[in-house]
């Protein structure tokens, strides 16, 4: 069997990865503590040397490699790209407050690296194996994290809690996948499509299938019922470690939807769009409603992820190429805005004081406008409220869901997210209306406070001009799917 | 000679540029230089937008002073501005009550001054871009994000129950407004892939449609108007707002309302508004009485002048629900008269709050005595405000009862008894403070007005006089506007 290199110019941003995180996890064995910067640095390079690889092998045309396990096409370019900025973006605002708890550690980047690995490894899959090794490089790397600060309880039973559970829903998407194999005699993804198409294999089988990877994948977004495991999760880790789980790992899912159901399930839409339908329903539902009586702000924003990703759904059920490349949209923006907003806690900490409550932002107006005005955009990012992005992150979900022919799904969808509004302007009601009862001064390194900056009027200057990106998110989609 | 300027892009973008500038000056240390950038900011945007009355022609209903840019192509939506004879006046008014609501902070606001001033230039921005829209999701964006700015005004600046104030009125409007949005997105498919409103309103719709649209824009703009029921925000925002944003939202926002009526509702959903006529007109009339009796029993000044703006606006609705000349037309005088009477009404109350840090009726009396020149102003606007001929109040009231009288007898009788409890609540208020005897010994050591409150009073009396009097150069211009747009409303859209 001949071994070219163009096999392998596909995957190069993986090997490069791959090569750089077990260097990096070598050099730190030999680094001392004081000088444990250097990882860090190393780590960034890492992403921007596998940035700069995605982005000049980046052909437009779709490549199918290693016997059509791996494809390299304009979505999982885009999507990795946009990867390498929301790992950056963790790693930058993570290192002071990493710093301060004594977590500044090498296991911190080389586990985040291998996750992010893993996640580009999924983006990229053509095959159920290759996307299940991904998850599940991804999903171990994000236990250890999650279980990074050894001492603390809390974070050792959300660990713990992600784990079974996490185990629990891989055994039921391996279950499903092994339903779709024993239907169609295939496990490649552009194969199974199709066969599918063709009409082969026996319905009640594959439904039967399809029904446990749909299950599997909304453990993975997290979307009710099966998102018991996130409040706790994003409470009990570390608030560097939520950011990575509440923001890096949602692009992977949304390629993992993409992959599974747009691509390989595309035939079977008129079944997995009914069980869609319902989980948005409820994630809508339960997120923005229990939200509301939250007094963590962690697991507050918990509750909203749910709610976002029941959101999100509302695209994908669309089944259409306008529905996804919403859905796309919709995920940057989310991201993008979480990032800022988990980003803004970590900022707000200190040694000792995790600013993780409500009342912790009080007064914030009083004792720095500039990071309140930050804090409200993002807040009104999140509630959709134009100008902001997250306002034309809804528009265009609604309007690929009216598009779809399910307008009564769109008012229920904006009723909730008026529910939802509720409880982001009590953030900012808190931040402008209250008196501070904590006076400390706020004051985060030189790199933080430029980045929260950029991050939070990213949300006024994308909503003003969202152009760019959703061109960009219509035209990966298109050409890839 | 003024073709070549984006007049429009001027009147929106300059008074946002101008908050940006006074946000910039931080700090309360530098409240002078905020309080004077924030003047002439608001002095520019008036400059700017006064030539689209000079240079507006009167003859023609199309819009004018066009601009179009692409957007956001993805979805076809265009950074398109236009205005006809029913929104330029609005922007005007906009405008000028930017200027009034800069001066009347001057001393009162002495906590983030910058953030204050900055709040209301950018809101006087945002709401000129609602009235210049002519893309629906650009007015889109322009009427939820002026939410933002007047929220923080509430809740920051507002007096002991602003927070309970400033949420309440933000859901409230939040609510219409999402509903309005699922409307657009529909009409956009119906439309072909167009947000244009004009080919909104072009667009054939069954009944069924219709209803349901009708529907979703009337939660909207009721709730913006606001008519009963959905009005109890507007009492706690007002009681609960500095003088500043009292002032804004009576003159202004509550327009927002009205106009949302005349640009969507009508010209979208005519057969479902001439349908809904009955009930529509029901709940106006219900406003103007009943909450007209409402006004009478209030102790608090402002909650008062706040249900006598429902009541007024009850005239609005009800002339807009007529669909004859008279009866826009008038709605559109009383449109712009109350925003100066409601603005009048709500300095007068901040230069007495000012003084006395009170609000209620019983704290006052024999004003007379120790503010003359006050007491002549507050005359004046209390006579406008009850609808006396010879001031504002009188002519867009007498319009509305007069083309009512033409549809139906009860309607106009139902509207008349306005007059009476206008009168009634505004008068009898008037009395209690101003006259009498001084009994509390603080109105005793009350000053009369300063110069910078003289002068906004006296510019507010002569507009209040001059429209009473001669308010031809306000009708003129909407003429073919609102002719065009009768026009359109009587033909049917049924396909």
């Amino acid at each position: 069997m001949n071994f070219s290199l163009n096999d392998v110019m596909p995957m190069l941003p993986e090997i490069f990865l791959l090569a750089a995180t077990c260097a990096i996890l070598i050099m730190d064995l030999f680094i001392a503590d004081e000088r444990r910067f250097l990882t860090y640095l190393f780590s960034l390079a890492a992403l921007g040397v596998a940035g700069a690889i995605t982005w000049s092998t980046a052909t437009g045309v779709t490549a199918y490699t290693m016997h059509g396990m791996f494809v390299d096409d304009l979505l999982s370019d885009t999507l990795k790209l946009i990867l390498y900025v929301t790992v950056g973006m963790v790693l930058v605002y993570s290192r002071h407050y990493l710093h301060q708890r004594d977590m500044f550690r090498g296991e911190f980047f080389a586990l985040v690296l291998f996750a992010t690995l893993g996640m580009m490894v999924m983006i990229s899959a053509n095959h159920f194996l290759t996307l299940y090794m991904g998850l599940e490089l991804l999903s171990l790397s994000l236990y250890a994290l999650v279980a990074l600060q050894r001492d603390s309880a809390i974070a050792a039973e959300a660990a713990m809690k992600y784990f079974i559970l996490g185990a629990l829903a891989s055994g039921m998407l391996l279950y499903g996948m092994s339903m779709v194999y024993g239907a169609t005699g295939n496990l490649d993804i552009t194969r199974i499509a199709l066969l599918l198409q063709a009409g082969v294999g026996s319905n009640l089988v594959l439904i039967f299938g399809l029904v446990f990877i749909v299950a599997g994948l909304a453990f993975k977004l997290g979307v009710v019922p099966f998102h018991m495991w996130l409040p706790d999760v994003y409470q009990g880790a570390p608030t560097a470690v939520t950011l990575f789980i509440g923001t890096a790992t949602k692009v992977a899912a949304f390629a993992f939807v993409i992959r599974l159901l747009a691509q390989a399930l595309q035939a079977f839409s008129g079944d997995w769009q009914q069980m869609l339908v319902i989980m948005a329903v409820l994630s809508m539902a339960v997120g923005n409603i229990t939200a509301i009586a939250q007094t963590n702000l962690k697991r507050m924003l918990a509750y909203s992820t749910i709610s976002h990703m029941g959101f999100l759904l509302l695209g994908i059920l669309s089944a259409n190429i306008n529905g996804y490349s919403a859905a796309m949209f919709y995920m940057v923006a989310y991201v993008l805005t979480g990032l800022g907003a988990f980003g803004m806690i970590m900022l707000l900490s200190r040694k000792g004081f995790e600013a993780d409550k409500l009342d912790d932002l009080k007064g914030l107006n009083q004792r720095n406008p500039w990071y309140a005005f930050m804090m409200l955009l993002i807040m009104f990012s999140l509630a959709g409220v134009p100008p902001t992005i997250g306002f034309y992150a809804k528009l265009s979900v609604l309007q690929a869901v009216i598009n779809a022919g399910f307008p009564r799904l769109a008012i229920i969808a904006v009723v909730f997210s008026l529910i939802g509004a509720f409880y982001y302007l009590r953030i900012v009601r808190l931040m402008y209306f209250e008196k501070p009862h904590d006076q400390h001064a706020i004051s985060p390194s030189l790199d933080t406070r430029m980045l929260i900056g950029a991050n939070g009027l990213a949300m006024l200057v994308l909503g003003v001009m969202p152009q760019p990106l959703m061109a960009m998110c219509i035209y990966a989609i298109e050409q890839s799917l | 000679m003024l073709a070549g300027y984006p007049l429009l892009s001027l009147t929106i973008w300059v008074p946002i540029l101008a908050g940006v500038l006074v946000l910039a000056t931080g700090s309360d240390r530098n409240a002078p230089l905020a309080r004077l950038l924030a003047l002439i900011g608001s002095v520019a945007g008036l400059l700017v937008a006064w030539p689209l009355y000079s240079h507006f022609d009167p003859s023609t209903a199309d819009m004018q002073f066009v601009e179009f840019a692409s957007w956001i192509p993805a979805m076809n939506i265009n950074y398109h501005l236009g205005v006809d004879g029913i929104s330029m006046p609005l922007l005007l008014l906009n405008s000028f009550t930017t200027v009034l609501v800069v001066l009347a902070g001057w001393r009162v606001i002495e906590n983030k001054v910058a953030q204050y001033m900055a709040a209301f230039l950018i809101m006087s921005g945002l709401i000129n871009g609602v009235f210049a829209a002519l893309d629906a999701m650009l007015f889109y964006v322009f009427f939820e994000a002026m939410l933002i700015p007047l929220f923080l005004v509430i809740g920051i600046w507002g007096g002991p129950r602003r927070v309970y104030a400033a949420i309440k009125f933000f859901l409230y409007t939040l609510m219409g407004s999402l509903l309005m949005l699922v409307a657009l997105i529909y009409l956009y498919f119906q439309a072909n892939g167009s947000f244009e409103i004009l080919d909104f309103q072009a667009l054939p719709l069954t009944m069924h449609a219709q209803l349901l649209l009708f529907m979703a824009f009337f939660l909207a703009f009721a709730v913006k108007v606001p008519m009963w029921p959905v009005h109890t925000w507007l009492p706690d925002a007002h009681v609960e707002a500095p003088t500043g944003g009292s002032v804004v939202l009576a003159a202004v926002t509550l327009k927002i309302g009205a106009y949302g009526f005349l640009r969507f509702n009508l010209p979208i959903t005519p057969d479902a508004s001439h349908y809904l006529t009955g009930f529509m007109v029901t709940l106006s009339l219900i406003a103007v009485v009943y909450i007209g009796l409402v006004a009478l029993v209030q102790g608090d000044m402002k909650k008062l002048i706040a249900y006598s703006s429902i009541s007024h606006m009850g005239f609005v609705t009800l002339g807009i629900f007529l669909f004859n000349t008279l009866g826009v037309e008038g709605a559109m005088v009383q449109m712009l008269s109350h925003g100066f009477v409601a603005a009048a009404m709500f300095l007068s109350v901040g230069v007495m709050y000012d003084r006395l840090h009170s609000r209620q009726i019983a704290d006052y009396g024999g004003l007379a005595n120790r503010m003359p020149v006050f007491a002549s102003f507050l005359m004046l606007f209390s006579m406008a405000n009850a609808g006396l001929p010879g001031t504002s109040g009188f002519v867009g009231e007498f319009m509305v009862i007069m083309a009512a009288v033409k549809v139906n007898f009860w309607y106009a009788f139902l509207a008349a008894i306005t007059l009476i409890l206008g009168a009634a609540y505004t008068l009898w208020m008037y009395k209690r403070v101003v006259f009498g005897e001084v009994v509390h010994a603080s109105v005793k050591s009350m000053q009369d007005l300063v110069p910078r409150e003289f002068f906004y009073l006296a510019v507010l009396a002569v507009l209040v006089l001059a429209m009473g009097i001669y308010p031809r150069p306000l009708t003129e211009v909407m003429h073919s506007s609102v002719a065009n747009l009768l026009a359109h409303v009587a033909q049917s859209k049924l396909p």
